[in-house]
């Protein structure tokens, strides 16, 4: 059991944490502390990937979440402002909406299997497939990368046109002649 | 950001492991957690922490926009390609089979090609993205802070 102890403390010390850093972040107007508050959300939310054995989306989430992230919206907040400002209107009708919102998940939890359970629908529909031929035909002892790369290499295909289209995108709404105006600049100096 | 001694040296020292760390992601994949997209995330980390420390200019030096869009469009068309091949070598698009002798070895060479396809996409749209938003910002003045 005292294992299983551990791990619970563990777990419970960084959803504490978790929460600590979404009501700092809630709570204060400095963007720039803000952003490096969301850094730390993400890196927690990777440690917690990691203690549900969830490596390859932790690494996913500790990469984008915490590291590139932090950087674009700090870079954000160089183009715009670094203060929030004060909301107009009260914040009952939003607080409404999220305590029922929540309240509606928290009873939706009540019908979900006991965490970890391997007889749940999910476990018992495509993974032992996955798990039995992964070895045999692919001989990748990954199995993430087996199912994205192999088995569901179309969807991964299309996540590839994504981000190449969600960076065409921002080249096209911040100008990817930026650096060259920049540089014309300096040249009539 | 000329006097930041500490930063400058040890962003220096950092830089070569996290690209050896984004090959090793990017090539292991196979064996151990991550693959093409953590791979082209932690590679265009080590450029950004470059920009970040030196500047966005002197990081542009080394891949210049242009090249980062069009590397942006290679990594899709590699994986796409990849599919294209095993169409011509008689499988499906994206059977990776057939680009070997054995069907095993077929999957591990196509695995490496998309992952490979992946990271280049991933890599330079995330250096092209930075470049993007930092050439439209001043440089951060150190009595900003």
């Amino acid at each position: 059991m005292t294992p299983d102890i551990g791990i619970a403390i563990g777990n419970i010390l960084l959803f504490t944490f978790l929460v600590v850093t979404a009501i700092a972040i809630l709570r204060l107007r400095n963007l720039f502390a803000v952003v490096m508050l969301a850094g730390v959300f993400s890196l927690l939310s990777a440690s917690l990937f990691v203690a549900l054995d969830a490596v390859d989306v932790a690494f996913t989430e500790a990469a984008v979440g915490a590291g590139i992230s932090t950087v674009l919206m700090l870079g954000t907040l160089a183009l715009t402002t670094r203060e929030e400002k004060k909301p107009s209107h009260s914040a009952f009708l939003p607080i409404l909406v999220c305590v029922i919102a929540g309240a509606a998940l928290i009873y939706g939890t009540l019908d979900m299997p006991p965490f970890g359970s391997p007889d749940t629908p999910v476990q018992q529909h495509v993974a032992p497939e996955y798990i039995a031929r992964t070895p045999i035909e692919t001989g990748v002892p990954n199995i993430v990368t087996a199912i994205l790369a192999s088995y569901r290499g179309y969807d991964t295909l299309g996540e590839t046109a994504v981000i190449f289209t969600a960076g065409v995108g921002v080249l096209l709404l911040l100008g990817a002649s930026g650096r060259r105006k920049r540089n014309g600049k300096s040249g009539e100096e | 950001m000329e006097h930041h001694s500490i930063l400058r040296v040890v962003s220096k020292m950092l830089i070569p492991p996290i690209i050896l760390f984004a090959l090793y992601v990017q090539l292991h994949g196979d064996y151990g957690p991550g693959g093409g997209f953590q791979a082209g995330v932690v590679f265009s980390v080590a450029f950004i922490l470059y920009g970040l420390v030196f500047g966005v200019d002197a990081m542009t030096r080394v891949p210049p926009p242009r090249l980062l869009h069009v590397f942006a469009g290679v990594g899709v068309l590699i994986y796409a390609g990849t599919g294209i091949v095993t169409m011509l070598l008689g499988d499906a698009f994206l059977g990776y089979d057939v680009l070997a002798d054995d069907p095993v070895h077929g999957q591990e060479w196509g695995i490496l090609a998309v992952e490979a396809g992946v990271g280049i996409t991933v890599a330079a749209v995330m250096m092209s993205i930075f470049v993007a938003f930092v050439s439209h910002t001043p440089p951060i003045e150190d009595e900003d802070r």
